[in-house]
């Protein structure tokens, strides 16, 4: 287990020690009620904060860029990994300064999310190592960023023709050395995205991968649209998660307007947020059975899939749960009777997956194929601020349904975060068995006890700023949500899973063997349109 | 591996029996809008459709499935507007196309190779596609075959809008397969781009880069009109149709 001995600093501490460290210079607000604390600071001051507070057991959740009319609001946002909330770290920048220090040699999860701003908006960080096409690609014209408040969305921008002739070349220079392109178009059936491997005979020294082939902006398209469109996009900028990410923008909005979700509903939505994760890991069961070649288990995982892609269609009309959440609760109600039943076949399909699950255990062939494959250690994943599956099969007990807790797991809901060590392929598969089971149990829970009333309640729509949050099936993921007066989308920023664990990806790929590539890929179980929306 | 292979066949045979018998499993399609006349308050009522797949065509409600994303606004809260159909032989031709050009040979009835390229799918298209190939549709018994290559591939499957990053890649892909070729897009955003195009980073739909030869609406469309259009593709079964408003000329029911 990791980082015991950090220390733990109580929201209501803050303000104290912030006057201790930086005198007057930070100015803390702390919100008890809502468990969060603004940290209002100085450019100057902001990487120190930041970094004192990732060490203080505070994990890097997202960067929240915003142009305003006369200056620049960037907004680091970290939450409590013990359970201790939410810190916003907000910092005031004039427009015509577009420089800001780099907090990713201290926080460095935060990487990524400052190439993507510095791609996206023009800002340059200064300090951080690497910056230049990330999102957009060499062939988008330079200078030209799509995130600006005067970049029009609508139009065309001509891109530069790629170059015809294009080979990657290897860093690694020793004799057999060759860069492998694997992608974007490869595989069966599998999202675009390009990886280098650099490979020195049968051996993988490293991957690189290449996203964003699938950058839709979503971001950017969110920008002026009313609330009901928007949550047309966060339904389906990833279509396996989309139940999840429509609630945590359901969730945001709600706050803003100060709307409070009948008690039906918030059962309802859990039932159906875990009946999503149940689905989604039995389909990454599915999917690392594949990887493996072991024909029949691969196709035990995805009998059990397809059953419930059709008790989802069955009960809610759509087969990955589009269409159900709305700003203020459901659009659909469920009766007690079908809850009920739900439970049952919930219950039925993890007897199928504990037996799945045995016959795997003892099966050599595919052990050889998983174990110490794809290793994340504990504190690899911990500077990387890895999260879901991915992160508690290294260690990493995080789960925001535990540490912020939303909606009805505010309730004591009897389930546990389950945790390996090992951090390899194995330990990953095994995270997602004991997750489906988990879900399966909650599912019965809810659907044994639901309460009465409506599914929805009129949300009246406000402006202002909120934070939302879910735990997707492969994570953490975190909607920023802006309205204006005028009841539009003015800033939507949306951080996912995916994009969180592709950073740290590259750690798994490194010094194995070729063939265990497709195996390393689905024991992380990502998705390229959850991160490159 | 004996216990595997036990394992398996006590499982026993899952595989639908369409096309031989149609599926009549529940949850098997999302269903889509349709069929019913447009009364005062559902004319009303089209403006609740975000993607505008609604129209008013006489004293018909017209929907049209190139651009309807399932999102059920119109069904649900204050009174539905529209019918809701389910059913699944969705693959159809643009009626404006010459109709030709669909048809493959004979040799392909039986043994057709599909690439799947991903133009910016959410995944749930491409999950459905997956679908196909498990043991519940198995595409395989009807001869149709995913090929890791383009190369070797005779229809390129493509979902998603399309996105600029995917163009340069997607017409590598096509101009790597060998005459004759076909394309299917596979679900609403591949034909219309969707909630995300045309902008800036999305087209609408892969109509822009390559010819498509059937169209599969729905978002995502179920494994079974995958299927469907794949049978279409290669002159098994008729088509359906893109617009709601026109299905009294021309829908030709299997």
């Amino acid at each position: 287990m990791i980082s015991p001995s950090k220390n733990i600093v109580a929201l209501s501490e803050l303000p104290e020690v912030a006057k201790s460290h930086w005198s007057s210079k930070v100015k803390v607000g702390v919100d008890a009620g809502k468990r969060m604390a603004t940290v209002d600071c100085q450019v100057a001051e902001m990487p120190e904060v930041c970094g004192w507070l990732l060490s203080h057991s505070y994990n890097f959740a997202t960067l929240v860029v915003q142009e305003g009319a006369a200056e620049w609001s960037l907004r680091y946002i970290f939450y409590g990994s013990q359970g201790s909330g939410l810190v916003h770290v907000t910092v005031g920048l004039p427009k015509d300064q577009l420089v800001v220090p780099s907090i990713s040699l201290q926080v460095h999860a935060a990487d990524w999310h400052e190439r993507q701003a510095e791609d996206l908006f023009g800002l340059t960080f200064e300090g951080h190592p690497k910056l230049g096409d990330f999102v957009l690609h060499e062939e988008w014209p330079e200078g030209v960023n799509p995130m600006r408040a005067s970049f029009d969305p609508s139009r065309r921008y001509p891109h530069c023709e790629p170059d015809p002739v294009w080979r990657p070349s290897p860093i690694v220079q020793s004799p057999g050395a060759f860069m492998m392109p694997i992608g974007p178009v490869y595989s069966d059936q599998s999202e675009s995205a390009l990886f280098l491997l650099e490979t020195v005979g049968e051996d993988v020294i490293r991957t690189i991968p290449h996203f964003f082939y699938k950058y839709r902006g979503v971001e950017k398209i969110a920008e002026g649209s009313s609330v009901d469109r928007v949550l047309l996009l966060a339904e389906r900028f990833s279509g396996t998660s989309a139940f999840a990410h429509s609630l945590a923008f359901c969730q945001a909005v709600e706050e803003i307007g100060g709307v409070v979700v009948p008690a039906r509903a918030q059962a309802l939505r859990v039932l159906l947020a875990e009946l999503e994760r149940l689905r989604h890991h039995v389909a990454a069961i599915g999917g690392i059975c594949h990887s493996t070649a072991l024909a029949v288990a691969t196709s035990q995982a995805n009998i059990l899939e397809e059953d419930q892609l059709r008790l989802a269609g069955a009960l809610t009309g759509h087969r990955y749960l589009f269409g159900l959440n709305l700003p203020g609760g459901l659009s659909l109600d469920l009766s007690d009777e079908e809850c009920r039943r739900v439970g049952q076949s919930a219950q039925a399909i993890t007897g199928r997956l504990s037996e799945l699950r045995e016959m795997l255990r003892f099966t050599n062939s595919f052990l050889d194929r998983v174990e110490k494959v794809g290793i994340v250690t504990g504190q690899a994943a911990a500077t990387y601020g890895l999260v879901g599956p991915v992160a508690r099969a290294s260690g990493l007990a995080i789960d925001l349904r535990k540490i912020l807790p939303y909606g009805l797991y505010e309730l004591p809901l009897s389930f546990s975060v389950p945790c390996e060590k090992e951090g390899d392929g194995y330990a990953r598969l095994r995270i997602l068995f004991q997750e489906a089971e988990q879900s399966a149990n909650i599912i019965q829970e809810v659907a044994s006890s639901l309460p009465g009333g409506p599914v929805c309640t009129s949300a009246p729509l406000r402006g202002g700023s909120a934070l939302g949050w879910v735990e997707a099936p492969r994570g953490a993921a975190f909607h920023w949500v802006s309205v204006g007066e005028n009841g539009r989308v003015t800033r939507y920023r949306v951080t996912t899973p995916s994009f969180t664990n592709w950073h740290g990806f590259h750690l798994a790929a490194e010094e194995f063997a070729f063939q265990d590539f497709p195996i390393i890929l689905a024991t992380f179980g990502l998705s390229n349109a959850e991160s490159d929306c | 591996m004996t216990k595997w292979i036990f394992r398996g066949i006590r499982t026993g045979i899952k595989t639908t029996s369409y096309p031989r018998s149609p599926e009549l499993a529940p949850g098997v399609t999302p269903g889509r809008p349709g069929g019913r006349q447009g009364g005062d308050e559902s004319i009303q009522g089209i403006e609740r459709c975000p993607t505008g797949a609604l129209s008013l065509a006489g004293d018909q409600i017209g929907v049209d499935y190139r651009r309807c994303v399932h999102c059920f606004r119109c069904q649900r809260g204050a009174g539905s507007v529209v019918g809701w159909q389910s059913g699944y032989e969705w693959g159809s031709r643009d009626a404006a196309r010459d109709d030709d050009r669909a048809a493959l040979g004979c040799a392909f009835q039986h043994s057709l190779h599909i690439r799947v390229v991903d133009c910016g799918a959410c995944g749930a298209c491409l999950s459905e596609i997956e679908q196909t190939n498990k043991p519940y549709y198995n595409m395989h018994r009807l001869g149709f075959f995913v090929t890791p290559t383009p190369r070797t591939a005779d229809v390129l499957l493509l979902a998603g809008p399309l996105t600029e990053h995917m163009r340069h890649p997607l017409s590598r892909a096509y101009n790597a397969m060998p005459t004759p070729k076909r394309v299917i897009a596979v679900g609403t955003c591949a034909l219309s781009g969707g909630p995300f195009g045309p902008s800036f980073a999305s087209n609408a739909g892969v109509t822009e880069a390559v010819p498509v030869d059937v169209f599969v609406p729905g978002c995502p469309p179920p494994p079974l009109a995958i299927i469907h259009a794949l049978l279409l593709l290669v002159g098994r079964t008729a088509p359906s149709t893109l617009d709601s408003a026109r299905s009294a000329e021309g829908i030709v029911t299997p």
